[in-house]
């Protein structure tokens, strides 16, 4: 009975009790959720074009978060540095392109999926090698991005303080959202995208360089790393930690299908916010922590209800 | 030439039906078993714990993820939590009975391992492919968790690690820091063999066969009879039992302690490494796969230096951690199929040799 209260009926009493708490819990959730949504989004974007299950993206967020701060460190004017990083990302595009995806056209998913890990491995001693194993400092403020934080008053007795960093996280994410959604839709290479997803062969008959489309593709992923790398960065810190982090954006995938650039968005969200009110107010009662596996374990239960996620397609299956 | 059947005739259905038809085969694994059972003689104490013995033990947990993805056709990427399940488990049976034969203890905990792989294959009745690999990884977190946050698992050590007694057999000591290293390894070596025999005959067998149907095509494995749940957890039940084991004999006769980071995420990819490089569904591959993934850096990390590549020691590891993320690469495009097809293409050549046009 006590067990059944402390699940069902005390955190929701907790909740209605200091409502201005709940709301805080649920913005960091959000915040959290957008940087997931971030990073499932780079995965979108190469599985949508390519089939490909990029588990190096999150790699790319450290190795993009590393060589801005790794720059700027070298006395990089800070502009400059941003500029160069997204260089650096162009230039491992076309290098995974030529080296990696273009031998392994036509391999099984999970063939390609070893290779991005193997990919991992790769940048991960290339990352630790050139910048070093320590956490590093994100630029914030000299890359112009707000800090500092405001607090708004909940009625007469709650305060809910918003950093600005996260705003800014919050408003970037919504900007590139849009800003692939125009991509995709409006523009020649966008449509080259959607043909290659849907067809390969067909895109290819048409005259679509699948070469080039995955060398964008890959581009787009790493600007999008970027953005995740810097805001993730400002949060914490650039360090190789953040690689086990981007797993998170697995189930966020499932949540919200691995083929829909909207689904990672709001399954980034459910994941963030869900994990955050979890671990606050049903954590306690089994030691704290649950953090690390909730999101799973989510993904899970929901993958028994609608395998194909939220926006995914359809799944058919024929003999 | 002198790999070639010509001439072995096959009178019965026993001969025929062995495991090993060909002679030359019987005479090479006689071979690889003499010299594996000779090694202690002549390598070092530092060769034997550090190389040899988590070899053979990685070799078999491959072994039992290959049984799973390379067979089954369900992609894991919850080897490592499975491997930790099997070294708690033993790690609990041997100081709850600590008069029972510390072996028997490791062959139970993989029970306990195959158990947890079952709840965990659950869903796999109903998803498969990279949604699959997914809810391993909720098993992988979930059981990390589990070794971190039950302080039961490690006897309420305030240190959180898990610490091998010294347990006897035959009046030897064969677990502990104190046992010798050749004492271990025959015991490894012992139980390794015995259940890749065990696991060739499975698979050669009843079960396995289904197991290959599902992996191939479940629905029309399904239409000609096979019970998809049935053989997909069996699938689950014994690769866990085997990655259990490997967890197991990981703990007590390699590491001699661990903490819960042991059996991290980090592990579970080494061991699909071992098996997508070693040759998915194929066990002689297994063994190839765990060479190359965990021999390769020990050579790298001795091999740099002496090579008059003069680095410091943390740069050896990273440069060896990209110089294997490279051969990754490299092998899955020259070989998709692995170490297993080039020794099979190996085998070929041999057959023909010297006429490769006869």
């Amino acid at each position: 009975m006590d067990m059944l209260y402390n699940i069902l009926i005390d955190p929701f009493a907790q909740m209605a009790g200091a409502p201005d708490f709940l709301i805080q819990v649920i913005w960091e959730g959000f915040v959290a959720g957008v940087l997931y949504a971030l990073i499932a989004l780079g995965f979108v974007l190469i599985y949508k074009a390519s089939g490909v299950f990029n588990f190096a993206q999150g790699i790319m967020v450290v190795f993009a978060g590393l060589s801005l701060v790794g720059l700027h460190e070298k006395g990089v004017p800070a502009w400059l540095a941003l500029i160069l990083a997204i260089g650096i990302m162009a230039i491992l595009a076309v290098c995974i392109e030529k080296f990696v995806m273009r031998p392994l056209v036509g391999q099984p998913d999970i063939i390609l999926l070893m290779a991005t890990i193997g990919m991992t491995y790769f940048l991960i001693g290339l990352g630790e090698v050139i910048f070093g194993g320590e956490p590093k400092q994100m630029i914030t403020s000299e890359l112009g991005l707000p800090t500092g934080s405001t607090a708004f008053e909940m009625g007469e007795r709650g305060l809910v303080i918003l950093q600005h960093i996260d705003i800014a996280a919050a408003v970037i994410a919504l900007l590139m959202v849009g800003g692939l959604a125009v991509f995709f839709n409006r523009t020649r290479i966008g449509r080259a995208l959607r043909a290659v997803a849907d067809d390969h062969t067909a895109a290819l008959s048409v005259g679509i360089s699948l070469n080039q489309i995955w060398a964008i593709v890959w581009f787009a992923a790493g600007i999008v790393a970027l953005a995740t790398g810097i805001m993730w960065g400002a949060r914490s810190d650039v360090s190789f930690a953040l690689e086990i982090v981007a797993l998170k954006a697995l189930p966020v995938l499932i949540l919200g299908g691995f083929t829909s650039i909207p689904g990672a968005i709001i399954g980034g969200l459910i994941i963030g916010i869900g994990e955050k009110v979890g671990e606050i107010y049903w954590g306690g009662l089994v030691g704290g922590g649950i953090e690390s596996w909730l999101a799973y374990v989510i993904a899970l239960i929901f993958l028994l209800f609608r395998p194909q996620g939220l926006f995914g397609e359809k799944i058919i299956e024929r003999i | 030439m002198f790999y070639r059947e010509a001439g072995q005739y096959k009178t019965t259905y026993a001969a025929d039906q062995q495991i090993f038809p060909i002679r030359q085969d019987r005479i090479g694994i006689a071979v690889i078993l003499v010299v594996a059972l000779l090694l202690p003689l002549a390598a070092s104490e530092f060769t034997l714990s550090a190389i040899a013995i988590p070899f053979l033990v990685l070799a078999l947990a491959t072994i039992g993820l290959n049984i799973l993805t390379g067979y089954a056709g369900q992609l894991s990427l919850g080897t490592g939590a499975f491997m930790g399940v099997g070294a708690y488990s033993c790690y609990k049976l041997v100081t709850i009975f600590p008069e029972v034969n510390v072996i028997v203890h490791i062959l139970l905990s993989g029970v306990f391992a195959a158990a947890a792989g079952v709840v965990f294959g659950l869903p796999s009745l109903r998803i498969k492919g990279l949604y699959l690999a997914v809810t391993t990884l909720a098993a992988q977190f979930f059981l990390e968790w589990c070794f971190i946050r039950i302080p039961w698992l490690y006897n309420y050590n305030s240190s959180g690690a898990i610490e091998v007694p010294g347990r006897e057999v035959f009046g030897t000591l064969i677990t502990g820091p104190a046992a010798s290293g050749t004492a271990r390894y025959y015991v490894v070596l012992a139980i390794v063999v015995v259940m890749t025999l065990l696991i060739k005959n499975v698979i050669r067998g009843r079960i396995g066969r289904q197991w290959m149907m599902i992996r191939d095509m479940d629905i029309a494995a399904e239409l000609m009879g096979v019970r998809p749940l049935i053989a997909k957890l069996s699938a689950f039940a014994v690769s866990s039992y085997v990655c259990g084991v490997a967890g197991a004999m990981f703990v007590f006769f390699y590491l001699g302690a661990s903490e819960p980071a042991v059996f991290s995420i980090t592990l579970s990819f080494q061991v699909l490494f071992m098996a997508i490089i070693g040759g998915l569904g194929s066990l002689v591959g297994s063994f190839f796969g765990a060479a190359f993934i965990w021999i390769l850096p020990i050579l790298l990390r001795v091999g740099l230096p002496a090579l008059g590549v003069d680095v410091a020691a943390e740069t050896v590891f990273q440069v060896a951690q990209m110089i294997i993320g490279a051969l990754i690469i490299f092998f899955l495009i020259v070989e998709p199929h692995g170490l297993a097809r080039l020794w099979a293409i190996g085998k070929e050549k041999l057959r023909v040799w010297p006429f490769p046009y006869a």
